[in-house]
């Protein structure tokens, strides 16, 4: 694999790997997805195929058609974009669905007719947002109207009429009869707040306030934002009563902040109050003790037999991992139905149960490549936002898959997540296909070639229009020095020192530091440059 | 459906499920030549740096000696922009024949994620075989081997020069 790189002379920049665009290994692969996901629909149920293959036949055209449809959007719109995404993406949906399916066989359910629907507007949804999303950056300017979207998601569910209560958690709104999670878009829209707002004040973060001991604690105004919107996702979660998904917040503003600052310190600090709230909150409210106490003594006969709140869905599941084993029983074969709401939290059990170790660390294996490509992804990109943005978007996949598959495994107390892609449960579907085509789009801008995009005509016209003004500021101040025509565009800009020098970078970066959280207020795109340019 | 088949497609639908994983990773090898590539280039750059400082003394008299008769060529234009300290220390630029908008901003060309840097900060242009450097009327200055830029100046290779943090240098 190195030997094109290595064999290319240092001194020829021409001759280095440009990237390329890999859109057909992205075909190649769709197409091993595709026989994935329709041979486990096929598979599930074979007797169907000679008897009613209509089913069986519309989840497969959706699948494919969906997968094909964003393959071409990528050619046309991304065509840099990463090749892996999308077909792991399309497998673990195409297992999802045959799952789904496979459950409603045995229970007499129709949760996989409504899934196929939302696999169907979960991909539209995708190539929407890869088509109108031609730079990521542009997410970098709704930086506060997201954090504002976050809030109004998750208080949606609270509203009487409208929100409805499903197993003592009040999560869901209910339009039209078809039940929706607001939580599960508002996780996209934090992680792009924590990305807009940190990229922003990252610096003023860990520069600016008080130092204790070795420790420097950063101002509150710096960080009030930041905690704004944890209180509201955490506050709104506990009314809400969803442990899974306050875990989720929470994990994904310590993820966020650490990758911003690098610093350790934010992780200990966490964790230490996560286990401090854990304790308080099992103290206080029933619901998550009798949780604590299923998961510690899961095995007593008295916490498995408890009408709200017993352990079996959890033994239950345990069971059918087991008697999964190495290979499994096989697709079709096996009775995951067993457990309750197989098809939603414990759809992996249901894949243990089925597939087997060796089936089940594959499933485990493409989410692991998919959260390593989301990171590649942050790794390419040139920009803050856009690193922090995809990291913490992968990161986000992979706290929720660790919250969901600890809870089923016993290693974690069991919170109701749903497992991304797999689950029966649109909402989830959504999110995670959004969220596939963000990190596509990013992806795109990472691996295109860098200097040669048509950006630069456009900089040269915004140039031009910067210079204008400039001049006209001189001339307006009447120190137009126009003594060096080197070119048409550098003889104005000559002698704009500014009004700082330079006089000291300590002084310089204590300025500038007053002069940014005055102006804090205005400066809420985050994109706008800083002020005192002239 | 006898047992043998139910047995097969079992185990092949398994093995179906690694096949696409290795075929990912096999062709991610590929891909992940690219970090490698950079790896490569900081290597290059590091290498040629030592060379360089050994090699300057020789070759600078020769490129006085060319300087003033060089002017029209382009085929001698540096064609890499190296950042050497700052954020984005560690990568390069390739650069084409078009202008390059230095800065903070969004828009800017070389995004330097550099927050001492305006958000249009400097500019540096082709004008023959060499490249030219200005300031764009930025707060803090730019400055070429620790000389503030007042107006625009050619910037040879292994000069360096600073926009906020970032010090950066052009490399043929």
């Amino acid at each position: 694999m190195s030997n094109a790189v290595t064999s290319a002379p240092p001194n020829a920049p021409d001759e280095q790997v440009t990237p390329k665009p890999r859109r057909i290994t992205e075909l190649f692969l769709l197409l091993i997805a595709l026989a994935i996901g329709i041979g486990a629909n096929i598979l599930v149920d074979p007797d169907q195929l000679t008897e009613d293959p209509g089913r069986i036949i519309t989840s497969g055209a959706v699948l494919a058609g969906g997968g094909l449809l964003i393959h071409v959007v990528l050619w046309i719109r991304a065509r840099y974009a990463d090749p892996y995404l999308l077909p792991i993406a399309v497998t673990l949906n195409g297992l999802g669905l045959a799952m789904i399916h496979r459950i409603d066989l045995s229970t007499g359910q129709t949760a996989s007719d409504t899934q196929v629907v939302w696999t169907g507007l979960a991909m539209v949804v995708a190539c929407v947002v890869l088509w109108l999303l031609k730079d990521h950056r542009l997410l970098r300017k709704i930086t506060y109207i997201s954090l504002l979207l976050s809030a109004l998601l998750l208080l949606l569910p609270m509203v009487p009429g409208l929100g409805v209560e499903i197993n003592g958690a009040r999560l869901w709104i209910s339009v039209a009869g078809r039940t929706f999670q607001p939580g599960e878009i508002a996780k996209i829209t934090l992680a792009i707040f924590f990305a807009g707002y940190l990229s922003t004040n990252r610096d003023l973060i860990m520069l600016a306030g008080r130092k204790i001991g070795p420790v420097r604690l950063p101002r509150f105004k710096d960080i009030a934002p930041m905690f704004a919107a944890w209180l509201i996702a955490i506050g709104v979660l506990v009314l809400q009563r969803d442990l899974g998904t306050a875990i989720l917040f929470f994990g994904l503003f310590l993820v966020m902040i650490y990758l911003a600052t690098g610093r350790m310190g934010w992780i200990v600090l966490g964790v230490t109050l996560m286990l401090v709230g854990g304790f308080v909150a099992s103290r206080i409210f029933s619901h998550v003790s009798l949780r604590l106490d299923s998961w510690l003594n899961a095995f007593e006969p008295e916490v498995y037999n408890r009408s709200p709140g017993g352990s079996g869905q959890i033994v239950q599941g345990l069971f059918g991992l087991a008697s999964g084993g190495l290979f499994g029983q096989g697709l079709g074969q096996g009775r995951p139905d067993l457990v309750s709401y197989a098809n939603s939290d414990m759809i992996i059990t249901a894949f243990g149960e089925e597939l087997g170790l060796i089936g089940l660390g594959a499933i485990l294996c493409m989410f692991l490549l998919f959260a390593t490509r989301g990171l590649r992804a942050a790794l390419g990109t040139r920009d803050h936002f856009g690193k922090l943005l995809a990291a913490g978007l992968s990161a986000l996949m992979i706290i929720q898959l660790l919250v969901v598959i600890g809870g089923v495994t016993r290693l974690l107390p069991l919170t109701g997540l749903t497992t991304p892609f797999m689950s029966a449960g649109g909402s989830s579907l959504l999110s995670n296909w959004i969220i596939t085509a963000v990190l596509l789009a990013i992806s795109h801008t990472a691996r295109r070639p860098v200097l040669t995009g048509p950006a630069t005509d456009e900089d040269y016209a915004e140039l031009q229009a910067h210079v204008k003004a400039t001049r006209d500021d001189q001339e307006r101040e009447g120190e137009l020095d126009d003594s060096e025509p080197t070119t048409e565009l550098s003889s104005s800009v000559a002698g704009t020192g500014g009004p700082h020098d330079d006089a000291g970078t300590a002084t310089e970066v204590i300025s500038r530091i007053r002069g940014r959280s005055g102006s804090k207020s205005s400066d809420q795109s985050g994109s706008t440059p800083e002020g005192g340019t002239q | 459906m006898s047992e043998l088949t139910i047995t097969l497609l079992r185990f092949g639908f398994l093995a179906l499920l690694w096949i696409f994983i290795f075929a990912v990773i096999a062709s991610q090898a590929r891909d992940l030549a690219v970090g490698n590539k950079a790896r490569a280039a900081v290597q290059n750059a590091r290498n040629k740096r030592t060379s360089a400082r050994k090699e300057r003394p020789a070759k600078q008299p020769a490129a006085n000696g060319s300087g003033p008769t060089t002017t029209g060529g382009t085929r001698h234009r540096p064609r890499n922009l190296m950042i050497i300290e700052g954020p984005l220390s560690g990568s390069s630029f390739q650069l084409g024949s078009a202008p390059v908008l230095l800065g903070r901003s969004n828009e800017a060309t070389v995004p330097l994620e550099d927050d001492y840097a305006s958000g249009r900060h400097a500019r540096l242009f082709p004008q023959g075989s060499r490249w030219f450097l200005e300031d764009l009327g930025s707060t803090n200055g730019t400055f070429v081997q620790g000389q503030k830029l007042s107006r625009a100046a050619a910037v040879e290779p292994g000069m360096q020069f600073r926009v906020g943090r970032t010090v950066m240098e052009l490399r043929p």
